[in-house]
């Protein structure tokens, strides 16, 4: 519907206006141009710290040290947003062509771990994967198992069972993330989904071709805007994921975030965490830009 | 092909083939096995929780019994109740501001006011912590108001949830009706209340339990505003975690779990299921 | 002295969105009582006009009056006016009671003759017994009824209603129609319609105001807008009708007539007002022909009887017919090439088969029959 000027209610205007406005720059504009102005800035003292308008910061941020970690944060990201593009794609099927009676209720399934509070999920996780978690305790059943098995026809025994070390390491991170994201891609590709039209595929269909063609070329294509909201969706969080790496990762699967953390608590180095936050935000923008630069080209191509 | 042979149906009905139905099965236990466990071992008698001992529940009455957890719980929910509230009322400022009126640089303030949407959880941190140091907040209140860094903080990143949601279902508002209370007599006010919020009601339901889950749910940005005593239910969590894992936490957590079971299912009751599936 | 003071005037109003003007210098009056229509196609400024009125609009320029007041700076909610909008905007989470007594709420009134009135204005819309139903419950022609009793019940100077009918169905549309001319006389305020429907137009209306592009073609009673249009944009929006150009060869006080090039010579028994020898158009509506089987001069004949011999009739062949049931339709090309069209009553049972595909036909006219147009 039709938007008025707001000179045409101006007081109306001024009372809807003012809290949201004033919220939004004293508490978020505001606080983020400190950290701004902080990332040009430099340590004086234990405490003190002095705007110079130095680049130190930015420069340290993209030694070797620092930008392999960045780099490795978005090689996670990426792997933790396939995998659950991989996964969540069949589920997002499953829900769309459902019966109305069990769709709410898949969705619903789907959505409720996502309700769940995130520490708890993690804290789950890590309890399942564990050195007696039950994950190992199931692998060490078979492996034994398999060993008795074994015996029976006459064979050595397999060696004792080592449990895996599926804790604090980069495959527990990756697995923790996908654990916790995989919600999240499944909701915008179930949307896409299902505002695709069925008699396109009934089509595709008609004319000879088989599902697994039909899916891809057809669904996949018609889904594509749903497809990169999900990966969107999953991919910028993942990036600037904090918790999943620092409880289930090792020494040596620190994420961006973490390290950003480390400079604001232990190493009281706010100038470079300043730095480091921005140079996060700005990977973040450039991501979002790249994804409306590729939404245009699929309409132009046509 | 051989993979659609189990039972006989249509070729649209995807969710009918056995390979469909065990993927999506699979992924369930995937997604919700480690929650199952975790509550079950909460009744496990055991100090090391990876065996199973044997049924108890006296880790939940030492939980019943453990101050600081109920301090945290009550820190949790009182944070989440205020921030509900005024994202509440701010978001839907925000959205009635964006849907209904044309100033200059309305572009830029949209923009704006989802920012804290997209700006990654720990930005968000540290901007706090830089701003409620630098501005040298307070930290010596009485409770409630020794919270009131950390609502400050959840307010901000909860408001523009709320105003997504209540904007989407502004769209679909048929203005005629505001000038028919209009035309009726009622003044601006009046009909705001009298037809705008009836019509916007859901999203506001769904707009506050949103805001709800995500401040109670929050651990980065409490981390960085929260000061001695002002401990959240995930932050207690998170340090008790990192000391390794007991029953006592298995026992704090599946209350947690069930609240927000609790949660989900009055939502349910206020709207229906199919409306919170469809408010994707 | 107050009755001959109209209800509304506009004045010189003009309103203009951006550089384009929606309604161009329009001045009008409404006088009290009557059944006022504002007719035109899409676009044309008469739903803008009719929001300047309630109040939604304000007019660029010009002014308009309610009753004598001049109504700049008053707000919707402050006018002697109440609309029915187009979509009904009934108030989905209110019973049909609180709907139609929503106004009166607002001004005040107490319960008990809240009730009363609200009973009585359901009455009038024929709902009686509705007042505890929900608008989900009600069809769309009911929920009109609503959105009508609750503007009435205010008891306003005017009552605004934009597209009353478009959103009917073909039967309930004809009921309807009848029934906000009864309702209109019974309560006696004037009613100030906006339709793009002419059939809904000259039924209802005492007077019509034919609007084009923002301004005003043509104001009159139906009748004198069918019958005397002033300009090409009302002969042919209000009705059907057959538009020739000619030259006005003949222009006395008593007669006058016109050499159309595509029809023939036109006659017609009374003056016009127009330039000797000048471009004119000559409008016949197709009712006003009358059809003959060609053969011994029978359409000259006829038309002989009222003018001099040459004069209102033409040949032709049938190129297409539409069979109404009550009507039959015809699509004539005459010797020169134009088409015309004709209409004929089926005054009998056989009369359909009077003529068929590629028939030769010739017709008359009565000399009172053309109209003839300047613009």
């Amino acid at each position: 519907m039709a938007e008025q000027d707001w000179k045409t209610s101006k007081r109306t205007f001024a009372t809807v206006s003012t809290g949201p406005l004033f919220w939004t720059l004293v508490f978020f504009l505001v606080p983020m141009a400190f950290v701004w102005f902080y990332s040009f800035g430099r340590n004086v003292g234990l405490t003190e710290i002095e705007i110079v308008g130095t680049l130190d910061n930015y420069k340290r941020a993209t030694e070797w040290l620092y930008l392999s970690i960045f780099l490795k944060s978005l090689a996670v990201a990426g792997l933790v947003t396939l995998i659950c593009l991989i996964i969540g794609f069949p589920v997002a099927m499953a829900i769309t062509f459902a019966s109305e009676k069990w769709r709410p209720w898949l969705l619903l399934g789907i959505m409720l771990p996502f309700w769940t509070n995130l520490l708890i999920r993690t804290y789950a996780l890590m309890i399942v994967l564990g050195q007696q978690g039950y994950v190992n305790q199931g692998l060490g059943a078979i492996w034994g198992g398999a060993s008795w098995f074994k015996t029976l026809v006459g064979l050595q025994p397999l060696d004792t069972w080592e449990p895996l070390p599926l804790l604090y390491n980069n495959f527990a991170v990756v697995l923790g993330l996908v654990y916790v994201h995989l919600p999240f891609m499944v909701l915008p590709l179930y949307s896409a989904l299902d505002r695709l039209d069925k008699s396109l595929i009934e089509a595709s269909l008609d004319l000879g071709a088989g599902h697994f063609r039909t899916l891809m070329k057809i669904v996949v294509p018609l889904a594509a805007p749903g497809i990169l909201a999900g990966v969107m969706i999953t991919l910028i969080p993942a990036l600037g994921a904090y918790l999943t790496p620092d409880l289930m990762g090792g020494t040596d699967s620190q994420m961006i975030a973490n390290v950003i953390e480390r400079q604001f608590k232990r190493a009281n180095d706010w100038p470079f965490g300043a730095a480091l936050s921005f140079l996060l935000i700005y990977a973040m923008f450039a991501l979002i830009a790249l994804q409306s630069l590729r939404r245009k080209t699929p309409v132009d191509a046509r | 092909m051989p993979l659609f042979t189990r039972t006989p149906h249509a070729p649209l009905e995807y969710s009918k083939t056995l390979w469909m139905r065990s993927w999506v099965t699979a992924v369930m236990l995937f997604l919700y096995m480690p929650l199952v466990v975790l509550m079950a071992f909460s009744f496990n008698d055991s100090k090391r929780n990876v065996v199973w001992r044997g049924f108890t529940t006296k880790y939940y009455a030492k939980a019943w019994e453990n101050d600081q957890l109920w301090g945290a719980m009550m820190n949790s929910l009182t944070i989440a109740a205020f921030a509900t509230i005024f994202s509440l009322i701010i978001g839907t400022l925000a959205a009635v501001m964006l849907w209904r009126f044309r100033f200059p640089l309305k572009g830029v303030v949209d923009g704006t006011i989802s920012l804290p949407i997209i700006v990654p959880e720990i930005c968000l941190g540290v901007a706090f912590l830089v701003f409620f140091s630098k501005v040298g907040w307070p930290t010596g209140f009485v409770w409630p108001f020794n919270l009131s860094a950390i609502i400050i903080a959840h307010i901000t990143f909860c408001f523009p949830f709320v105003a997504m949601v209540v904007r989407a279902r502004l769209a679909t508002f048929n203005r005629e009706q505001e000038e028919a209370a209009k035309d009726l007599g009622a003044g601006e006010w009046q009909a705001f209340r009298d037809v705008l919020i009836p019509h916007i009601k859901p999203a506001l339901i769904s707009g506050s339990l949103l805001a709800f889950t995500l401040s109670l749910d929050d651990f980065v940005i409490t981390f960085f505003t929260s000061t001695p005593g002002t401990d959240t239910f995930p932050v207690l969590v998170y340090s008790l975690v990192k000391r390794g894992i007991t029953p006592d936490i298995n026992a704090a957590s599946t209350i947690l779990i069930l609240l927000t079971v609790v949660l989900t299912a009055v939502a349910l009751k206020l709207q229906g299921v199919k409306s919170i599936a469809g408010s994707h | 002295m107050t009755t001959d003071v109209p209800i509304i005037e506009i004045r010189n109003v003009t309103k203009r969105f951006g550089k384009v003007a929606a309604v161009d210098n329009v001045s009008l009056d409404i006088r009290r009582g009557e059944f006022f229509v504002l007719l035109g196609p899409s676009g044309c400024g008469k739903t803008t006009l009719l929001r300047m009125i309630a109040g939604f609009e304000m007019p660029t320029s010009g002014q308009i009056l309610i009753d004598g007041q001049d109504m700049a700076g008053i707000p919707p909610n402050k006018r002697p006016v109440n609309m029915v909008f187009q979509s009904y905007a009934v108030f989905p989470h209110m019973s049909v009671a609180d709907n139609v007594g929503y106004g009166l709420k607002i001004a005040g009134v107490g319960r008990a003759e809240r009730d009363e009135r609200v009973r009585e204005a359901l009455g009038l819309v024929k709902l009686d017994g509705f007042e505890d139903r929900r608008p989900d419950q009600m069809s769309g022609g009911q929920r009109q009824r609503v959105a009508l009793a609750r503007s009435l019940v205010m008891r306003p100077k005017v009552l605004l209603l934009d597209e009353p009918l478009s959103a009917l169905d073909a039967k309930l549309r004809a009921q309807m129609q009848f029934e906000l001319s009864d309702l209109q006389d019974q309560v006696g305020i004037t009613f100030v319609t906006v339709t793009h429907d002419q059939d809904e137009a000259l039924s209802m209306a005492c007077r019509i105001a034919v609007i084009n592009k923002g301004e005003v073609a043509q104001l009159a009673a139906p009748s004198d807008l069918y019958e005397y249009p002033n300009n090409r944009f009302v002969a042919d929006f209000v009705g059907s009708v057959n538009i020739f150009e000619g030259k006005l060869i003949l222009d006395e006080p008593d007669k006058a007539a016109v050499e159309c090039p595509g029809l023939g010579k036109v006659y017609l028994n009374h003056g016009v007002t127009g330039p000797h020898g000048g471009d004119v158009w000559v409008a016949l509506r197709p009712e006003k022909m009358y059809l003959h089987v060609p053969g011994e001069g029978k359409a000259v004949r006829a038309a002989a009887q009222d003018a001099p011999e040459g004069y209102n009739f033409a040949r032709g062949v049938i190129k297409g017919m539409s069979y109404l049931g009550d009507i039959t339709l015809f699509e004539i090309k005459l010797d020169s090439g134009a088409i015309i069209r004709a209409s004929r009553p089926n005054l009998s049972r056989h009369d359909q088969e009077d003529f068929t595909w590629n028939d030769k036909v010739s017709m008359h006219w009565r000399a009172d029959s053309p109209v003839v147009l300047l613009g």
